[in-house]
């Protein structure tokens, strides 16, 4: 008698072992709870900013009225075009992708080397279109004036388009007297040497409400949203009345402490969102890279699998699917 | 196992003879989802942009109808259409392009499932307590002021 077992009796049942319930690789699996515990952390981010546009709901910036611009098109307002085409544009790297994977299952060298290519270039687009989109929105607009309580006020006046009358944004620049500066930045050559400040607003709210007076057309915008729901415009009187007694600093664009088109949440969750999507998309593209270099050189011809491809495209795609949920979260709704 | 692929989407109604094919016609599907958005997004047709139940009135089953209709009560149909619409491009990413069609049961539910719980419990606790500060805010008797 053997003094050990070393059969269990099970082999071949199911308990016995070497089993493949899941029925996918060790590397295919890990990527797809990778991939769950990344979509929880951006529910997490998305979450947060439902959390905060809540909390704010009669006062969020309107979504159309922030991004107007499309590159090469100046002046004009063109909401939603160049999202819409960015969307469409990762949507598009997506299908290559997967084409890219489909060309691996039938072992066509070839192709998942030009498929690679185009997914490559259609990252690239995306995250150059995001550079620009970020810094057309950290360059502002029209400006505004933020308030001792935290809110932004904005300029506009009524013009009569097509015989109805709408309300139109003015720049700041159109109307603000120039005062000569009382107050000089301070620089680390003027001041203190080891210090320094950033750079000061464009105008003083002094200048601002001199150049307000001037124009009696011009009136101020808040960020409430009334029945309509359009930003509340106030009356001549209320307009000075408002940059008078409230006005403590002129804001143009957007960073992380102030915040031109709305409440400065706004543009923190903007940053964040966007930058951390934008993070991954820019990872993915090295990830592409690095699989298309040993595409090139036949690593998974010798191999005799492209399932190397089949992973860093599952990440691909989920990229692609975080975007969705952005554009909806940021842009439409 | 990689080779075999489901061919076929909307439950069997449209057909593909190969996988490529299916590819892009999942491509022209989320395509036109995506443009329904964009035109809804610059139109704004006015019937969608108010919604078509207030909410209900008097009492406790009131407050229950109100959370369970959350969607219908406090949401404008155009905002809804589009999350409706954002979670049918969601469903086909994952389905067609990431090939969870071919995936076995066990692994699709095990991703879903718990994706899907999970956020939505999440997404429930952080609106219920906006809604609640919203309130803290601007309430009649709000100890708190932003108007300045």
């Amino acid at each position: 008698m053997d003094s050990t077992v070393s059969s269990t009796g099970t082999e071949g049942k199911i308990w016995g072992g070497g089993n493949k319930p899941l029925k996918a690789s060790y590397g295919k699996m890990m990527m797809w709870f990778f991939i769950v515990s990344d979509a929880l952390t951006f529910s997490g981010f998305l979450a947060a900013y439902g959390f905060s546009r809540f909390k704010f709901i009669k006062e969020w910036p309107i979504a159309d009225e922030v991004f107007t611009h499309v590159p090469f098109l100046h002046g004009q307002e063109l909401p939603m075009i160049y999202v819409a085409f960015m969307t469409f544009i990762l949507i598009m790297s997506s299908v290559t992708m997967v084409l890219a994977v489909d060309a691996g299952h039938h072992m066509n060298k070839a192709k998942v080397t030009l498929y690679m290519f185009l997914t490559i270039i259609g990252g690239l687009i995306f995250v150059g279109s995001q550079a620009w989109e970020w810094a057309t929105f950290i360059q502002g607009d029209y400006g505004a004036v933020q308030t001792k309580g935290g809110n932004i006020l904005q300029f506009g006046e009524y013009v009569t388009v097509d015989g109805a009358e709408k309300f139109k944004r003015v720049s700041i620049d159109d109307f603000a007297v120039s005062i000569p500066d009382v107050r000089e930045e301070h620089e680390r050559k003027n001041g203190l040497w080891f210090r320094e400040e950033a750079s000061l607003p464009p105008y003083t709210v002094n200048e601002i409400f001199q150049g307000l007076e001037a124009n009696p057309n011009i009136l101020v915008r808040t960020q409430l949203i009334n029945e309509e729901g359009q930003k509340t415009v106030l009356s001549r009187e209320e307009s000075l009345k408002q940059i008078k007694e409230n006005g403590s600093l002129v804001v143009k664009g957007a960073n992380l402490r102030v915040n031109e088109y709305g409440t400065s949440l706004f543009a923190d969750f903007f940053f964040f969102i966007t930058g951390f999507h934008g993070f991954h998309v820019f990872s993915g593209v090295v990830l592409n890279i690095i699989i298309f270099f040993n595409v090139v050189l036949g690593t998974y011809e010798r191999r005799g699998s492209y399932e190397m491809v089949e992973k860093v495209g599952l990440y691909w795609h989920f990229v692609d699917l975080v975007w969705v949920f952005v554009f909806t979260f940021f842009y439409l709704v | 196992m990689a080779h075999e692929h489901k061919l076929e989407i909307f439950r069997g109604r449209w057909k593909f003879k190969s996988n490529t094919q299916k590819i892009w016609g999942v491509l022209a599907f989320l395509t036109f989802v995506t443009v329904i958005e964009v035109v809804l997004g610059i139109y704004k047709p006015e019937i969608l942009m108010n919604t078509w139940i207030s909410p209900l009135e008097g009492g406790f089953f009131a407050t229950i109808g109100n959370i369970i209709l959350s969607p219908f009560v406090y949401m404008k149909p155009l905002n809804l259409i589009f999350i409706l619409l954002t979670i049918v491009k969601a469903y086909y990413i994952t389905w067609d392009f990431m090939h969870m069609r071919d995936e076995v049961k066990a692994l699709r539910r095990m991703v879903v499932w718990t994706g899907v719980f999970l956020i939505c419990y999440l997404i429930f606790i952080l609106l219920q307590e906006g809604g609640y500060v919203f309130e803290v805010y601007n309430a009649d008797d709000a100890l708190i002021t932003r108007d300045f």
